[in-house]
């Protein structure tokens, strides 16, 4: 086993390295450059700008070397600094943000988890009943509801109309000066929208892989055995068949590291919350190389430690996949 | 097209204020009351707070508040004193010398002299400053001190925009001096000596400012400016109609249709004003089939200019007639207009030869259709409408146009900059300043230039040149009513629009006096009348 997880924790540098090298040559492909924002169709630019701030950011060096310099850098965990007028250092500038997206992400995986696993067990153990259908339809509803027009709509409803929640934002404007369980009511009435929107989009996913999952388990020998035993159906569903069916809900989980920390454009647009979606999509905007650097970086290499995790969990879960390691 | 602006140059005119309950102020409404908070949203976080470097409207109307210029725009675009008390222009236009104000003080109490101006401005010459604003400075030929409150510039030649240059925040010496300005914690953490100092500044979520009780114009009456990110106007919109923002741009949809209910009335104010913007259409001159000023002039005739502003704009916005607003002093009234005329259009192209020989419905001359591309782009949604309109009134007589949308970055540098595109529709910010050399002038047409389409004209070259030179606003006005005279009769753009801007105030803050300068001009002079305040903090 930690042979294992050795030679996967090897093989993750040079697929980082891979990575790493072809996303430094797409964003280098992209029409436009870091200076364009302040040099270009400004007219009282000064016409040696562009010079200047190439040499600042080290643009005027052959491109192989801006990567040797950049990966230099990245050894050390040093992410330079952005390219943005405020040249802030990368790492401030995501640690800034990546608190809300990760606090955001593992609410509302949260609320799936509690509300998909439920859903998609009931839904199974009642397979084709008015409930199961029902669950059908209202969880691709979810799926297939544009999540900013969903959430323009609940704003409206619940914040204009009704007045009951906050529209957006993360906390209200005198938090500093409320209570303590002030300050925690006021989060928590900023997050439940939110979290409810992000949420219902992948209700839809989870728990119709719990119910195919679970379909499947219950239909397997060992069910049959346990129920031939006379075992309650409660034992037989939620000990012998949810312990199994859960197992690959594992590998999904693991898949899902990455996402906690991706953030989502629209999202923390429509919400006015400063997460990391955000940020990569200004970063990308004003082509500010070092963040999307950073912000690449720090995904990728949570994609292989959570694929990593997953199989770990899995092995350690399961004995066969254990054994045949 | 950027619409960068400096807080002076968000300068606007003609204002009207649409407020149906205007008369019913109570005479306690009228007395000014110190305290509560203005709360603003933005689409964009400011980048940063050192005014040297920023090149973005968010950041640039935060160090608008805290920092001072030497002079700035009052209420009908006059330049005034600002840290400087008055001015002294010398006979000859070579020599300025600002007189500035006594007693003034940084936020962190440090005293303002003139050494600070001076430094300032040779950090903007600095050739390592990375600052976008080098270029007016840069003709000074000696800046001297002649003691703590005098700072003396002096010319090479006669510069008539050099008097606003000075408009420029001044920075803080003592905090800066013998520091690499690009790390600079100022960029975070702004000292200056303006209305407003710095609170603090939660990246992507708000930027928060109070009041500089010591301000030499005396403390501002509101007590807190918050300056709240939302990056979605939507968002900003129900966040207005629930309290949770006092300002905010309307679009003329919004302006128009949602905000004309009782509800939204009570709570706010609606103004609007013309902004100094404007839309074009702009011709490659370097193509042949444009090169014939007929051709040009037709397509003008072609275009049915309040048709764009009534479909895109909702009527929101004025046609233009050149490169200025129609309540600017240098704006020319006399121009050559183009109404719409179809016929007029058609016949204008006939005389440069271009008919219709095969009855395709198209134009043609010496077997070449008359079709061209219109290029704009993505990201704004009036000028790819606007391109919309054009295209069907062209294809009414004859001449055949695609319309393509590109995002910015490509459009630049694989079309504006190498110069390949036949027509563009762009637009330009203006300012109160109308020298428009860096646009106009001919030696402006080289890569990524921004006299792209490629205009050359001798005359226009020497009264740009000589605009430039004249302090005199009278005759100065000479010049360019010439310049616009021919500009007009050239059409190497077609000036489609003027939008207006139109926000809404809260209700609560009096002190509102628009003006040819728009209504944040005097911002320092609002208030809030003490029982109507809704923040005690």
């Amino acid at each position: 086993m930690y042979r294992y997880i050795l030679r996967r924790l090897l093989m993750m540098i040079p697929l980082l390295i891979g990575i790493t090298l072809i996303s430094f040559m797409v964003i280098h492909l992209a029409p436009g450059e870091p200076t364009d924002m302040q040099t270009q169709m400004n007219p009282q630019a000064s016409s040696d700008l562009q010079v200047k701030l190439h040499k600042q950011y080290g643009l005027d060096k052959p491109l192989p070397e801006q990567y040797l310099l950049w990966l230099g850098r990245m050894v050390r965990l040093d992410f330079g600094n952005s390219f943005a007028q405020d040249n802030r250092p990368v790492l401030s500038k995501i640690a800034e943000r990546l608190p809300v997206t990760i606090l955001l992400n593992v609410l509302s995986l949260g609320v799936i988890l509690v509300l998909a696993l439920p859903l998609g067990v009931i839904s199974a153990v009642r397979r084709n009943s008015f409930f199961d259908r029902a669950t059908t339809v209202l969880v691709f509803v979810g799926f297939a509801m544009p999540s900013f027009w969903l959430a323009l709509l609940m704003m409206d409803w619940m914040g204009v109309r009704l007045g009951v929640l906050p529209v957006s934002g993360l906390k209200s404007l005198g938090y500093e000066y409320m209570s303590l369980s002030g300050q925690l009511f006021d989060r928590i009435s900023h997050l439940l929208l939110p979290v409810f929107i992000a949420a219902i989009g992948g209700l839809a996913g989870f728990s119709r892989y719990m119910r195919s999952n679970m379909l499947d388990v219950i239909r397997q020998d060992y069910i049959m055995t346990a129920r031939a035993k006379g075992l309650s159906e409660r034992v037989v569903i939620y000990k012998h068949a949810l312990r199994n069916a859960l197992l690959p809900v594992i590998t999904i989980l693991g898949l899902s590291v990455p996402g906690l920390i991706g953030g989502s454009v629209i999202f923390e647009t429509i919400f006015a919350i400063p997460g990391m979606g955000k940020l990569f999509y200004d970063g990308v905007m004003m082509r500010d190389y070092p963040l999307i650097m950073g912000v690449l970086v720090i995904g990728a290499v949570l994609t292989l430690v959570g694929n990593m995790l997953a199989d770990i969990s899995y092995a350690l879960a399961d004995p066969r996949i254990r054994n045949s390691n | 097209m950027r619409w960068l602006c400096l807080l002076f140059f968000v300068s606007l005119a003609a204002c009207t204020q649409t407020d149906p309950m205007s008369g019913l102020e109570t005479s306690a409404d009228k007395t000014p009351a110190f305290g509560d908070t203005f709360i603003e949203g933005s689409i964009g976080d400011a980048s940063t707070l050192l005014p040297i470097l920023a090149s973005d409207s968010a950041s640039s109307e935060i160090n608008g508040l805290v920092y001072n210029g030497l002079v700035r725009y009052d209420g009908n675009l006059q330049v005034v004193g600002d840290l400087a008390e008055s001015w002294e222009i010398s006979t000859d236009n070579l020599t300025i010398t600002f007189h500035l104000r006594h007693g003034v003080k940084w936020h962190d109490g440090a005293p303002f002299t003139s050494a600070d101006v001076l430094y300032t401005y040779q950090l903007y010459v600095d050739p390592e400053t990375p600052t976008a604003y080098a270029e007016s400075y840069r003709q000074v030929k000696k800046a001297e001190t002649p003691d703590d409150f005098t700072f003396r510039v002096t010319y090479e030649q006669p510069y008539a925009p050099a008097l606003m240059s000075w408009g420029m925040s001044v920075l803080p010496k003592h905090l800066l001096e013998g520091k690499k300005i690009t790390e600079s914690t100022l960029a975070r953490h702004p000292v200056g000596t303006g209305p407003y100092h710095f609170v603090e500044w939660q990246g992507g979520e708000k930027i928060v400012l109070e009041a500089n009780r010591d301000y030499f114009e005396g403390s501002p009456y509101i007590k807190r400016f918050v300056f709240r990110i939302i990056p979605d106007t939507s968002t900003q919109f129900l966040e207005l109609q629930t309290g949770g923002l006092d300002f905010m741009s309307l679009s003329p949809l919004q302006y128009d249709r949602q905000t004309d209910t009782p509800a939204f009335q009570r709570l706010f104010n609606k103004y609007r004003y013309l902004s100094f913007g404007y839309t074009y259409l702009g011709y490659n001159l370097k193509r042949p089939m444009f090169q014939d000023r007929r051709v040009r002039q037709a397509l003008a005739y072609a275009i049915d200019k309040q048709e764009i502003i009534d479909g895109v704009l909702l009527g929101y916005g004025k046609a233009a007639t050149g490169p200025y607003k129609a309540d600017a002093w240098v704006y020319n009234p006399n121009v050559k207009r183009y109404p719409y005329n179809p016929e007029k259009a058609r016949q204008l192209l006939a005389e440069a030869g271009w008919v219709d020989s095969d009855g395709d419905g198209i134009l043609d001359k010496q077997g070449a259709a008359f079709s061209f591309t219109i290029v704009t782009n993505q990201g704004n949604d009036l000028r790819s409408k606007a391109g919309e309109i054009i295209q069907r009134r062209f294809k009414e007589v004859g001449v055949d146009v695609k319309l393509r949308v590109i995002e910015w970055a490509t459009f630049l540098k694989e079309f504006i900059n190498p110069g390949n595109f036949d027509a563009t529709i762009l637009g330009w910010s203006g300012s109160p300043e109308p020298d428009q050399y860096e646009i106009w002038h001919s030696s402006k047409t080289g890569p990524r230039e921004l006299n792209f389409i490629g205009y050359k004209n001798p005359e226009v070259d020497a009264l740009l040149e000589k605009g430039r030179r004249i302090f005199d606003q009278a005759k100065r006005k000479q010049v360019y009513d010439r310049f616009q005279e021919i500009l007009a009769e050239d059409q190497p753009y077609t000036f489609l629009f003027v939008p207006e801007a139109l926000p809404a105030v809260a209700r609560r803050f009096h002190g509102i006096k628009p003006t040819a300068a728009g209504i944040r001009y005097n911002f320092n002079k609002w208030y809030v009348p003490k029982g109507r305040q809704k923040f005690s903090r």
